[in-house]
C-alpha cells in the first residue's frame, strides 16, 4: 500500500488500512525507543516546525522527540514567540514557514478547522496537533497503538468516553477512529456535555455511531476501555454542570467504581488529569490506569506519521 | 424630456395585478403611459420583446459600508453592485463607522447616493445611539433626514424595555422597526448552525432557538404597543412558525429571507468555507425546505439579500476568526430566478412582488409600482439569459460569495431609475 | 513482483546448490573466527533472516553450540528515504543479545549496490560496538556502489544492470532457487 497523503489534519481522512499502517509501524518505532541509542537517522536533513498558537506543553514535547529520534531538524514557534501577537494572519505565517523550508509542520490552534487552512496554504505537509474542539488525530492513533499494545486488537472492544465529549477534540478524533476499526464505542457524559448530532458524526458512513449514557454505573460493568476525559474547571462556570463535587459523584472513576469493570480494564486519559475530579487520586496510579503507557505510545505513533509523511516518495514519482 | 419606449415585454407589475404582454412609456422622470401597442412617435425604444418587465427591483437590506470601510464597499461602488444585480433601490443598515444614528449621517448617505446618481438609497437607522441597545435614536430627526426604518441589526436590542419603547415610540412615525432577532446569550461564541455540523467540525453552535426566542419577544412586544415590526433574513423553521400564527392574528409583523437561507444548507459548510459564515448561521434542510413552503405560502414578504462585503483579510483566515456574512446583490436575481421560480417554489410575479410591492410597503416608500405617474424605475429581466458567477466580475468591492463558479438562469437586461437607463444589454454603463 | 516484466530465467542455484554453499559458508565463519565462541548472526529484512537461521543451524551441527540470530529492518537507515515507495511491510528490529565484543555476522541474500549493507552497519552500530562486523552472502552480483565486500560468499554471479538477481527460500517462497531474469525492457 502506498500512503500518499500530504497531511493529516483528520482521522476522517485516513482508511482502516492506513490506520493499520499507522499503528504497524508504531510497532517498528517503539523498538528503537527502547534502545540506547533512541534515534535512527531516517529524516535527516527535513525540518519540522511546531507551531504551536496554542500553548501545549505535552504534545509539542511528544512531537519534538519524534521527529529529534528520526534525526530531524526540529523548530518550535508558540504562540508567544510568533508574529501572531504582532498581528499577522495564519495564511501569512503559514507561508513564512513554508518559505523557510519546513517540511512538516504541527499545527495546534484553537480555532476548528486551522490546520486545514494552514495546509491549504502551505507546500509543506500539515500535521494536526489539535484544532478546537475539531479533531487531535495523533492523540486517537496513540489512544488505539495503546488498546491494540494491551488486547491485541481493536476490533469488538466496547470503550466507553467518559467527560466533556462537547468540547473535546479527543473524543472526536477517538470516535472516528475507533468506529473505524469496529470498536464500540459508548459516550458517557451529562446532556450538557453532549453535542448536538454526535451520534451520528460517524453513522453517516458507516452505520455505526455511538450510544449516550447519561449514567456511568448502567454501562461500566460492560466496558473494556474507560477513556476519561478531562473536566475544564471553567465549565462550572458556564453552567455546563453545577459543581465540581457533583461532576466527580456522578462522573468521576474512583476506587469504588472500579470494583465493578471488568478484570483486565485499561484505563485511559489524555493528560493532564485532574486527580480528585474526573480521576480519583487512587486509580490514577493502579497498573490499569494506561497513561504514561500512552505518553511513551505517542511518541512512537509520531514517529509513524512523520516517517510515512516525510519518509515515502512524492506521489507524483509512484505512478509509474 | 426624454422619452422611452419600452416594446413588446412582459410587463408584471404585481401591485396593479398586471401580468401581459405591454408597452410602457418613459417621460423625464415618470411613467407616462402603460398599454397594449402604444402608439408614440419620436422616443427611444428598448426592445423588450421575451422580457421581463418589472417595477425596479428593491433590496430592503444591504451594507454599504460607507462610512468607514470604504476598502469593502462605498454608497458608490455598492450602488453599482446593486444596478448589475437588477435593482434600482435598497435600504442600507446603519452598522457604520460612525454609526448612522443621527441625522448627519443619514444626510451624508443620501447625499452620496445622489452624487452618484445611480440608484435610489434608503438609509436604515440605528433604533439606539451607538448599536449599543442603550438609549434611542433621535426618530423624528432621522425620519425627517430620509431614514425609512429602524434597526440595531446584527447588535439585537437585548434590553427588553428599550425595545419595547423603541417599538412604542415609532409609532409616532408609522415606521418598522427591522429586527435582527438573535438572543445574544445563545448563540455566544456560536459560529455555524447548532447540530450535527458545529459537532463534526468542533464549531460553537448556534441554535435555532437563538433565533426563536429573539422573535418571540419582538412578536410580544409588537403586539403590546401595536407598533410594526419586520424581521429580517428569518431562518429557522420555528421562526416561520412564530411569525406565521402573529400573522394570523392580525399582528404587524412582516418578515424578509435571504437568498442563501433559500439555497444553502449548513452542508456548504462541510470544508470550512468562510463564504459561508453567515449570521443567522445556515441553517438544517429541514429549515430550509420550511423557508421555501412558507415563502410560496405567503408567510414571507420579502426576500432581501443582507449584501455584507468584507475585505479578503476578514476571509482568508482560520474559520472563527472570518467576519460574518456574504455579499449577495450581483448574485440574488439569477439565485431566485434558477433555484426558487424555476424549481417552482413560486411564481414569477410572486417572486417580483417579494422584490417591489412588498418591500415598498413595508419601507413606506413610494416605488415599487409601475403605475402611471410613478416615477420611472423598471427593471428589465431576461429570465432564460445563461450567468456564470465570477468573481472578477463583481461590480462589488468584495468577492464574499460562495457562488462563484455557479451557473443560473436569469439577469437584468436593462434598468431605468427615474428614467435614466443605468444597464443597456445587460452592460453597466455608468 | 510482476513476472511478466521479465522475459528470460536462467536457474543459477538449485535446492542442493544453495545448501552446499550455505554449509561451506558455515564451515568458512566457524574458521575465521576460530570456532562459534563469540559470533552472533544478524539477518537483513526477510530472506537475510532465513539465511541466518540457516546458517545458525549448521554451525550448530558443526560446533554443537547456538549462536544467537538478531534481525535487522534498515528501512529506517536508507539513504534513499524520501525517494522510494514506503514499503508496506516494515519488520521490527529485534537484536536479543548485546552486540558489544561481539563478531557480527551481517547475512543477506543479494550483495548488489552495497547501500544496504552500508545502512545495515549503521543500524548495528546504534545497538553498541562490536568487536568486528563481517557480511555472508549467498550471491554477490557485483555493480558496487560503495566500498564494501562481503566476507563469506555463497555464489558470484555475474550479471549485467538489466538483470535481476531473484532468490527464492522455503520459508516463503515454497522452493529453494536463485535464477537471473532479464528486464522486459
Amino acid at each position: 500500500m502506498v500512503f500518499k497523503k500530504k497531511d493529516l489534519l483528520s482521522i476522517k481522512d485516513l482508511s482502516k488500512e492506513e490506520i493499520q499502517h499507522v499503528l504497524e509501524l508504531g510497532d517498528s518505532f517503539k523498538e528503537i525507543l527502547t534502545r540506547d541509542i533512541k534515534k535512527v537517522p531516517t529524516l535527516r536533513g527535513k525540518t519540522v516546525v511546531n507551531f504551536f498558537a496554542e500553548p501545549s506543553t505535552r504534545t509539542r514535547t511528544s512531537f519534538e522527540l519524534a521527529a529529534k529520534r528520526l534525526s530531524a531538524d526540529v523548530v518550535n514557534i508558540s504562540a508567544k514567540s510568533s508574529s501572531l501577537v504582532k498581528g499577522e494572519s495564519l495564511k501569512d505565517t503559514a507561508k513564512t514557514i513554508e518559505a523557510l523550508g519546513a517540511d512538516a509542520v504541527i499545527v495546534r490552534h484553537l480555532s476548528a478547522g486551522a490546520p486545514k487552512f494552514f495546509a491549504e496554504n502551505a507546500k509543506c505537509s500539515v500535521i494536526n496537533g489539535g484544532d478546537g474542539a475539531h479533531e487531535h488525530p495523533t492523540q486517537a492513533l496513540l489512544d488505539l497503538f495503546t488498546m491494540r499494545q494491551k488486547f491485541g486488537r481493536i476490533e469488538g472492544l466496547h470503550v466507553g468516553i467518559v467527560g466533556d465529549i462537547a468540547h473535546s477534540r479527543v473524543a472526536r478524533s477517538n470516535l472516528l477512529a475507533l468506529n473505524k476499526m469496529g470498536a464500540r464505542v459508548t459516550l458517557i457524559a451529562p446532556p450538557t456535555l453532549i453535542p448536538a448530532g454526535i451520534e451520528s458524526l460517524t453513522a453517516v458512513k458507516h452505520g455505526m455511531g455511538a450510544e449516550i449514557k447519561y449514567d456511568f454505573d448502567s454501562v461500566i460493568e460492560k466496558l473494556d476501555v474507560i477513556y476519561m476525559l478531562r473536566i475544564q474547571l471553567e465549565r462550572q462556570t458556564e453552567s455546563l454542570f453545577p459543581s465540581v463535587r457533583e461532576y466527580a459523584k456522578l462522573f468521576g472513576l474512583n476506587l469504588e467504581r472500579l470494583k465493578r469493570v471488568k478484570k483486565d480494564i485499561l484505563v485511559m486519559h489524555p493528560g493532564p488529569m485532574n486527580r480528585g475530579i474526573e480521576i480519583s487520586y487512587e486509580v490514577a496510579d493502579i497498573p490499569q490506569t494506561a497513561v504514561t503507557k500512552q505518553v511513551a505510545n505517542g511518541v512512537a505513533i509520531r514517529m509513524s506519521v512523520l516517517y510515512l509523511l516525510l519518509g515515502g516518495v512524492e506521489i507524483e514519482k509512484v505512478a509509474n | 424630456m426624454r422619452r422611452l419606449l419600452i416594446r413588446g415585454g412582459r410587463v408584471i407589475d404585481p401591485a396593479n395585478k398586471i401580468d401581459g404582454v405591454l408597452d410602457i412609456l418613459v417621460e423625464g422622470e415618470k411613467i407616462a403611459a402603460v398599454g397594449e401597442n402604444l402608439e408614440v412617435s419620436d422616443c427611444e425604444i428598448v426592445d423588450a420583446k421575451n422580457k421581463i418587465v418589472t417595477p425596479g427591483l428593491i433590496d430592503m437590506h444591504v451594507h454599504l459600508r460607507e462610512p468607514g470601510r470604504e476598502d469593502e464597499e462605498t454608497i458608490k461602488s455598492g450602488s453599482r453592485a446593486a444596478a448589475a444585480g437588477g435593482f434600482t433601490s435598497v435600504a442600507c443598515m446603519p452598522n457604520t463607522y460612525p454609526v448612522n444614528d443621527n441625522s448627519a449621517i443619514t444626510e451624508m448617505i443620501i447625499e452620496k447616493a445622489n452624487e452618484a446618481d445611480l440608484i435610489n438609497v434608503y438609509p436604515i437607522a440605528a433604533i439606539t445611539k451607538g448599536l449599543t441597545g442603550k438609549e434611542l435614536t433621535e426618530m423624528s430627526e432621522l425620519v425627517d433626514s430620509g431614514a425609512v426604518a429602524f434597526s440595531d441589526d446584527g447588535e439585537y436590542v437585548k434590553n427588553d424595555e428599550v425595545m419595547r419603547r423603541a417599538l412604542e415610540y415609532s409609532k409616532m412615525f408609522d415606521v418598522s422597526l427591522i429586527s435582527h432577532a438573535e438572543s445574544k446569550k445563545l448563540s455566544a461564541g456560536g459560529q455555524i448552525n447548532e447540530g450535527y455540523y458545529s459537532t463534526a467540525l468542533g464549531l460553537r453552535g448556534i441554535p435555532s432557538a437563538a433565533e426563536e426566542i429573539a422573535i418571540a419577544r419582538d412578536i410580544i412586544l409588537s403586539e403590546l404597543v401595536d407598533a410594526r415590526i419586520h424581521f429580517t433574513h428569518i431562518s429557522t423553521k420555528g421562526s416561520l412558525r412564530l411569525v406565521k400564527e402573529a400573522k394570523e392574528r392580525g399582528l404587524k409583523v412582516t418578515c424578509d429571507v435571504t437568498p442563501h437561507h433559500l439555497v444553502l444548507t449548513e452542508e456548504a459548510l462541510a470544508n470550512y468555507d468562510t463564504n459561508c459564515k453567515v449570521n443567522p448561521p445556515l441553517r438544517t434542510k429541514n429549515d430550509v425546505d420550511a423557508l421555501s413552503k412558507a415563502l410560496s405560502e405567503g408567510v414571507i414578504d420579502a426576500i432581501a439579500s443582507d449584501h455584507a462585503p468584507h475585505a479578503i483579510h476578514e476571509k482568508e483566515v482560520e474559520f472563527s476568526a472570518a467576519a460574518f456574512g456574504m455579499i449577495g446583490l450581483e448574485t440574488t436575481l439569477p439565485l431566485m430566478i434558477t433555484k426558487i421560480v424555476n424549481a417552482g417554489i413560486l411564481s414569477l410575479p410572486k417572486m417580483i412582488e417579494k422584490f417591489t410591492i412588498s418591500p415598498a410597503r413595508i419601507l413606506k416608500i413610494n416605488k415599487g409600482t409601475l403605475s402611471v405617474g410613478a416615477d420611472a424605475d423598471i427593471s428589465i429581466i431576461d429570465n432564460m439569459a445563461k450567468v456564470k458567477i465570477e468573481s472578477n466580475k463583481f461590480k462589488s468591492r468584495s468577492k464574499n460569495s460562495p457562488f462563484i463558479g455557479w451557473e443560473f438562469n436569469g439577469k437584468v437586461h436593462h434598468l431605468i431609475v427615474r428614467g435614466k437607463t443605468l444597464v443597456d444589454s445587460s452592460k453597466l454603463i455608468k | 513482483m510482476n513476472e511478466m516484466k521479465f522475459k528470460k530465467k536462467k536457474l543459477i542455484m538449485d535446492e542442493t546448490s544453495i545448501k552446499r554453499a550455505l554449509k561451506r559458508v558455515a564451515h568458512e565463519i566457524i574458521e575465521k573466527n576460530k570456532g562459534a565462541e563469540n559470533v552472533a548472526l544478524v539477518g537483513i529484512r526477510s530472506r537475510g533472516i532465513y539465511l541466518a537461521h540457516r546458517l545458525a543451524k549448521y554451525i550448530e551441527e558443526i560446533e554443537k553450540k547456538i549462536v544467537p540470530i538478531g534481525v535487522l529492518d534498515v528501512a529506517f537507515y536508507r539513504d534513499d528515504v524520501g525517494n522510494r515507495i514506503i514499503p508496506h511491510h516494515i519488520s521490527k528490529t529485534e537484536i536479543p543479545f548485546d552486540v558489544m565484543g561481539k563478531n557480527i555476522i551481517l547475512v543477506d541474500d543479494v550483495l548488489y549496490t552495497g547501500r544496504t549493507i552500508r545502512a545495515a552497519l549503521d543500524a548495528i552500530m546504534d545497538f553498541g560496538r562490536p568487536e568486528r562486523i563481517q557480511l555472508a552472502i549467498l550471491v554477490d552480483r557485483g555493480h558496487r556502489e560503495l566500498p564494501i565486500r562481503a566476507d563469506f560468499v555463497g555464489k558470484n554471479i555475474p550479471t549485467s544492470q538489466n538483470e535481476r538477481v531473484w532468490v527464492s527460500l522455503k520459508e516463503e517462497d515454497d522452493v529453494d532457487s536463485v535464477d537471473i531474469r532479464e528486464d522486459a525492457n
